[in-house]
């Protein structure tokens, strides 16, 4: 099996950027790959009604 | 004083911009108070708290942003509110390239992605991560209040697959150079790094930067990983990543007191590792570790630094010289207009870490200090808001920052305790912690610097004088200009270190010298 945090410090950070805008930002101004999500609380952020739903899909 | 508020149905904005909105809102004329929070129950409780209550308020889910303010007129209300659309548009979308709301589509996007950086509020978090994992992704998990339980297990799954949960509750990351979260501008070299504290991390490699050396990587933990209940799963992912790391020379390791639990279990680990370890656990006596591995640990992050440098490069970092004529000197400068009453210290901290590593200091200097997070032997404030004695006040706590910024990002709520301080005739000693890097304030020296010169104003009112003693955490690279920083410090006369261990251990030297002058310790 790979290890992935191995491949990581090796050939360094490409990240999916999910909340804080400037996270994604500041990995940007250091030349670093970044797709920003953006995220919102799914099912209008009622928590039992995501249990729920992963549960089904 | 008038209340008023704005819901704006399903408009979720992350906690750093509400954060700013906040902050601009606040520092227009006759605003008294203003928070922009989105409609958790959590929040609806806070809002009431600052006595902004409506059951449309009640009715707000937490995809709903509510921004509300207390003004002095109705005027300045009206004008704030009615431009609400403005005030939220400032800086909003400011390159986002694509509108991808899902982790699955960023994923098809950029399908060569080695990380996933999380920081949806922490109820949300687990959920996230996990699908990031899932993904095959490793993860910087900044969220905190995400259950113990989710962790325990986030992170297992992670072992299991040969990934790593950086976090939760991690604020600093750098990997092969590169800064994730609040981490500052640092040379590449041959120091790796594991850290329990984001902090700890940046005045660690800010510190190793400046003597001349550079980071492999420092990876991040959380605070909790090194807990007898996490066990340290994530601490054991990066020990062996940085064993068969090519670049990493010497291996450091940062963090407050492990659980003993974790710590016996770990300390094998640390021997049979092939590569030097230096392992620095703030608050704990040396005197608890075995032998085998006390030779291997720093008291302080200065300490840990020096210690990492003098095995990779041979050099000796410079350390902190009571007796050297340059602290002598401002020693008797600082005593000199002092009332006598004025002998205590007070700490104002943004980093938690800076405030327990003082505290360590000063203990260690014979000084018994008071705080919100006290270390073991220290005594614990009966009120977070109101000082004692000496108080070392860790502003990032959730006594102050619930609803409010933190002061890394914001500095109002450490502006108005150090106007506190200065108004006591007690005080003699203010210290105060100043973090550079990406994330952080743009202007932090800046922003306490009219504050700084209110307080000494006030001293001096009375007769004495006021000492402020500053630590600097950064690096010329950072966004803020180190030099520009350390200068308007300077400038309002403040004694500047870029040392937090050197700035304590000052403040010890100066408080027991006050102490004598008076004849009492």
């Amino acid at each position: 099996m790979s290890n992935k945090l191995e491949e990581l410090l090796q050939q360094g950070p490409v990240a999916i950027n999910i909340g804080v805008y400037d996270f994604a930002d500041s990995l940007r101004s250091q030349g670093v790959e970044v797709v920003h999500v953006n995220w919102a609380p799914p099912a209008g952020g009622d928590t039992d009604l995501i249990e729920l739903l992963d549960k089904l899909l | 004083m008038v209340t008023g508020y704005v819901i704006r149905k399903n408009e979720y904005h992350d906690s750093v911009f509400l954060m700013r909105v906040a902050k601009r809102l606040s520092e227009q004329k006759g605003i008294l108070q203003a928070a922009a929070l989105m409609g958790t129950e959590k929040n609806k409780v806070l809002l009431e708290e600052i006595e902004v209550s409506d059951p449309e308020i009640w009715e707000a889910t937490p995809s709903d942003l509510i921004v509300a303010v207390k003004a002095d007129s109705q005027e300045a209300l009206t004008t704030v509110l009615e431009d609400i659309e403005r005030w939220l548009t400032m800086d909003l979308g400011s390159g986002a390239q694509y509108d991808i709301r899902m982790l699955d589509e960023a994923v098809a996007l950029q399908p060569h992605s080695n990380l996933a950086v999380i920081s949806v509020p922490g109820s949300y978090a687990a959920r996230e991560a996990r699908k990031a994992l899932e993904h095959g992704l490793n993860v910087f998990l900044f969220s905190d209040n995400v259950p113990l339980e989710s962790e325990i297990a986030l992170k297992a799954y992670a072992r299991e697959r040969g990934l790593i949960v950086m976090g939760p509750d991690c604020g600093t990351a750098i990997i092969g150079g590169k800064g994730i979260g609040f981490a500052n501008s640092v040379r590449h070299g041959p120091i790796g790094v594991i850290g329990a504290s984001g902090t700890g991390i940046q005045e660690f490699t800010t510190l190793v930067h400046r003597a001349g050396s550079g980071i492999s990587h420092a990876i991040g933990i959380g605070s909790r990983d090194l807990s007898d209940a996490v066990g340290g799963i994530s601490f054991l992912s990066a020990l062996d990543a940085l064993e068969s790391d090519k670049q990493t020379e010497v291996i450091t390791i940062l963090s407050k007191p492990p659980g003993p639990l974790a710590l016996s279990n770990l300390i094998p680990k640390i021997l049979q590792c092939h590569k030097p370890i230096v392992a620095c656990f703030l608050g704990l006596k040396q005197e608890s570790l075995s032998t085998d591995i006390r030779h291997r640990t720093a008291r302080t992050l200065e300490d840990a630094a020096a210690l990492a440098l003098q095995i990779v490069t041979g050099n000796l970092l410079p350390r902190f010289n009571a007796h050297s004529p340059r602290i002598q000197t401002l020693i008797q400068r600082e005593r000199a207009g002092k009332n006598p009453e004025q002998r205590y210290l007070r700490g104002i901290f943004a980093g938690g870490t800076f405030c327990f590593q003082a505290q360590q200091i000063l203990q260690d200097a014979g000084i018994a200090a008071h705080s919100n997070a006290p270390l073991h032997g220290n005594l614990r404030l009966a009120n977070p808001m109101r000082s004692e004695e000496h108080t070392l006040v860790d502003m990032g706590t959730d006594d102050f920052t619930l609803g409010k910024p933190h002061p890394m990002i914001d500095s109002r709520l450490r502006r108005e305790r150090i106007l506190a301080e200065g108004q006591d005739p007690q005080v003699g000693i203010l210290l105060l912690d100043v973090v550079l890097g990406f994330n952080a304030s743009p202007d932090p020296a800046g922003e306490l610097v009219s504050t700084i010169e209110e307080a000494k104003r006030e001293a001096k009112k009375r007769g004495g004088s006021l000492s402020v003693v500053a630590s600097i955490c950064g690096t010329e690279g950072d966004p803020q200009n180190l030099q520009q920083q350390v200068k308007v410090l300077e400038e309002a006369g403040g004694i500047v270190f870029l040392s937090s261990a050197q700035a304590a251990r000052f403040c010890a030297l100066l408080a027991t010298s006050l102490s004598e002058v008076i004849g009492v310790k």
